[in-house]
């Protein structure tokens, strides 16, 4: 966060012939610049509004019934909490908190933390009015968290997609159209060769082709690589739309009936831990790959070798060429690394969760990651975080959809949620942030 | 690009015209691989190909002669409906009704461009400017020309205030304004989706996802009559276009948005005010992708359902492209992707090709206009125009 280097030796320059006195050293100490007052006030406004609405909305709006049950797992560790007692007492504390923060302001640094109390307070009043309408089997926390891993599944993979090209200087606006044609190639592959694993390479391989058409256009013709996402977005839409008409929907015998989805795999043992079991043990193979593929990409980014070299093409491609980085080379391999990856969540759409293809299916989830990589700061553990909220917020979606609430919410408003989720990260929590320095240059340079 | 001596300047456009040429012959090329791909007797054909190799080619040029004769048919001209003048004219009509909205969407994207910002968002602007529009249409009762003035005026605010926020997101706090108009679109898209079930935004009996009907007094005239569609629209297009060319050419604020499109450092170290110039873009913007969205719903629909906006604000980008960002270049842009969008309909019915396809040719022909050096690899042609690739945002952002 602070590029300040906190004890950077500042040897003091003493007199030549005099000894240097030892009080005189000055000591350094880090020292956080208080937030300005403008910055402070708005955040102590948005923390407000967040405890109001749990004290007027989710606590004296709620039903008759007087409490709200939660479970950690099936039927395990059922427990309830008193509505409306719960939201007012929880938004209370975030009132305290935007008090503190109103007169004395949190350091910089605590922000997250004071961001994810209050969101926490925020979904959990929210979760108890939500309940208070009528009863219910109670909200099970676990369900709700793999519900998250799972619908962040793609992200994370398209996410990956964008750091790999980003970090190595190429703007990947595409990975939405890498993604369709992913999930296209991955059901129309799985129902030819009647494989679902057929269907798993088959998505990764149109992922990488198009990676293969981004590189093209982008490094050897140079076009803006943003206005190239967005065409190639166009292309595949269009391409896969097209397909989807006049092969798909002619004979789905043929092209589009995959044999089933893939199945969630329960690792022996491992998936009977209680909560993390169900969580991240008994997914489906692209979960499991997801899980390999953070690791595997935040290691080859920052341990090795390739990684600095990538992150060398990415910030200074001249200087990189200089010591002997093939720069183009370094990129083009990225960029199809990266559109393999997006290929992959494609897969995940299509024979991952419902087996078959349907027009437009990537529904805008290209973007979302795109904006999960700018929030993630790109970096992939930031990414992965960054798409677990938005998974987390589309699995909070789907489930108040099926809780009778007080009052009836909307499904079209719920449905905005992970986007306004999305608004609110990029526009009030990242700010300005600085993306890899050569991203979207041309090289060599015109 | 800007001090360019007069005789480079002209070689450069006659050579960004036969880019331009090429580059839909490309795409038209690439369009009927697909075509024939597409068709059953190809096919079939093609299952016999080493017997009857000539057979796959002969079925293959039929399917495509077959589709693009009736996207012809359909966009300019069909032979066999010369029965009046107005049935000779229907295809035209339908073309210009199909290029109204891509124009002043095509504009919208187009002057963000030029201030160095891309706006993805028309696609939600045009809702919400459709959504203020037909509101005012249906809810107010006023004399008329006040009530189709106010109705567009609200459309056009409509649509402002949903590109103004972006504006004013990335000129406050940075964030990007490809994310936030991406996410904005969804929002808005759902925000229709939530009226479309309110009863005062609902039509009655509250069965389908539609709205009420705009009342006769808010509709734009029709300018032919005999059932063409062509409405007052496309002059307000036609205005929109000579607008924003007088706008950013001849005036100051136009000035200060292609400077700061060029250099946002240098505007601001020359005074200018980018995250205000920013904000005006936008809202400029959002406000011509909201006219765009009344258009369609005083002149074409009169109602308002869940597909307004069609593709119309992502067809506007590709407009804008191809249009090179230039309120002239945006007009033909849109002209010809109108009437490809206007022959689709007589191709699907016809030789039942996929709509679809068209979005496959735009694509194509903004990959290849993109790409100038590959259009001359391919088509073994030398221009005079520069090295690189013509379509570039203007300057860092």
């Amino acid at each position: 966060m602070s590029a300040r280097p906190a004890g950077a030796a500042t040897e003091p320059v003493g007199p030549a012939d005099g000894p240097v006195v030892p009080e005189m050293v000055p000591s350094h100490q880090h020292v956080d610049a208080p937030p300005p007052p403008g910055r402070r006030l708005a955040g102590a406004g948005v923390l407000a509004v967040a405890g109001l609405a749990c004290i007027l909305g989710w606590g004296l709006g709620a039903g008759e019934r007087a409490e709200a049950g939660f479970r950690v797992a099936g039927d395990t560790g059922a427990f309830t909490l008193p509505v409306p007692g719960t939201p007012i007492a929880l938004g209370v504390a975030v009132l305290l908190v935007a008090a503190w923060q109103a007169v004395r302001g949190f350091p910089r640094r605590w922000a997250p933390f004071v961001v994810a109390f209050a969101a926490v307070c925020f979904v959990v009043s929210f979760l108890c009015w939500a309940q208070s309408g009528a009863a219910g089997a109670g909200v099970d926390i676990t369900r709700i968290l793999r519900a998250s891993v799972f619908l962040a599944t793609p992200l994370i993979l398209g996410a990956l997609a964008g750091v790999l090209c980003e970090r190595s200087g190429v703007v990947n606006v595409a990975i939405e159209g890498q993604m369709l044609l992913g999930a296209f190639a991955g059901a129309v592959g799985a129902s030819l060769a009647a494989s679902l694993g057929v269907g798993v390479v088959a998505a990764v391989v149109a992922g990488a082709l198009m990676g293969v058409l981004l590189a093209l256009f982008a490094l050897k013709y140079r076009v803006d690589q943003v206005i190239l996402g967005v065409v190639l977005n166009a292309l595949a839409l269009g391409l896969t739309g097209w397909a989807y008409e006049a092969l798909l929907q002619r004979d789905p015998q043929r092209y589009n009936s995959p044999n089933g989805f893939l199945q969630p795999i329960a690792i022996p043992l491992l998936s009977d831990i209680p909560v993390l079991g169900p969580l991240l043990f008994n997914q489906n193979i692209i979960v499991y790959l997801m899980f390999a593929l953070i690791v595997v990409v935040d290691v080859v980014l920052f341990r090795t070798r390739w990684g600095l070299r990538t992150r060398a093409v990415g910030e200074h491609p001249k200087a990189a060429a200089t010591v002997g980085i093939r720069v183009l080379r370094v990129r083009w391999v990225n960029v199809i690394a990266g559109g393999a990856l997006a290929g992959l969540a494609g897969a995940f759409l299509s024979i991952g969760t419902i087996g078959t293809f349907t027009d437009n299916m990537s529904a805008g989830k290209g973007f979302i990651a795109l904006a999960a990589v700018i929030f993630g700061r790109w970096s992939p553990r930031g990414a992965t975080a960054a798409a677990l909220l938005f998974g987390f917020a589309t699995a909070l979606q789907q489930l108040v959809g099926t809780l009778q609430t007080p009052v009836p919410v909307p499904s079209s408003l719920l449905a905005m949620l992970p986007y306004l989720v999305t608004v609110f990260a990029v526009a009030g929590l990242v700010g300005r942030v600085r993306p890899p320095a050569a991203s979207n240059q041309p090289y060599p340079a015109r | 690009m800007t001090t360019e001596r007069a005789t480079t300047a002209r070689r450069g456009r006659t050579g960004e015209w036969l880019v331009t040429l090429l580059a839909v012959v490309g795409a038209l090329l690439v369009g009927a691989v697909l075509i024939a791909i597409g068709d059953e007797r190809t096919r079939t054909a093609a299952g016999y190909f080493f017997s009857y190799p000539l057979d796959t080619f002969t079925e293959a040029g039929w399917a495509v002669v077959e589709a693009y004769t009736a996207l012809f048919h359909g966009a300019v001209f069909n032979p066999a409906q010369t029965g009046s003048v107005w049935a000779a004219l229907r295809p035209l009509s339908e073309t210009l009704v199909n290029a109204t909205p891509l124009v002043l969407a095509g504009l919208s994207v187009a002057l963000a461009f030029r201030t160095g910002l891309f706006n993805i968002g028309a696609q939600g602007q045009i809702i919400l400017g459709a959504i203020c529009a037909a509101w005012i249409g249906f809810a107010l009762d006023l004399p008329v020309g006040l009530h189709l003035l106010l109705a567009l005026v609200g459309g056009i605010l409509g649509g402002a205030l949903w590109g103004g926020l972006v504006g004013w997101l990335k000129a406050r706090t940075g964030a990007h304004e490809v994310i936030t108009t991406i996410m904005l679109n969804y929002i808005a898209l759902n925000l229709l989706g939530f009226l479309l079930g309110v009863p005062g935004f609902q039509r009655p009996p509250y069965g389908q996802a539609i709205s009420e009907t705009v009342d006769p007094t808010a509709r734009l005239p029709l300018l032919l009559g005999g059932g063409l569609r062509l409405h007052l629209g496309l002059l307000l297009a036609a205005l929109a276009a000579a607008g924003a060319w007088w706008l950013l050419t001849r005036s100051t604020p136009g000035f200060r948005l292609r400077a700061v499109g060029a250099n946002p450092d240098a505007a601001r170290t020359a005074g200018i005010n980018v995250g205000r110039t920013q904000v005006l873009a936008m809202a400029l913007a959002g406000g011509l992708a909201g006219l765009a969205g009344s258009t369609q719903v005083l002149g074409v629909t009169g109602s308002v359902t869940g597909s307004v906006a069609g593709t119309i604000g992502f067809d506007a980008i590709t407009v804008a492209l191809l249009g090179r960002n230039s309120p002239a270049g945006v007009v033909g842009a849109a002209l010809l992707f109108g009437g490809l969008r206007a022959g689709a309909v007589q191709m699907q019915s016809v030789s039942g090709v996929p709509v679809d396809l068209v979005g496959v040719l735009q694509a194509l022909i903004v990959l290849f206009i993109a790409a100038p050096a590959l259009v001359r690899t391919v088509f073994r042609v030398r221009t005079g125009a520069g090295a690189g690739s013509q379509l570039a945002l203007g300057g860092a952002r």
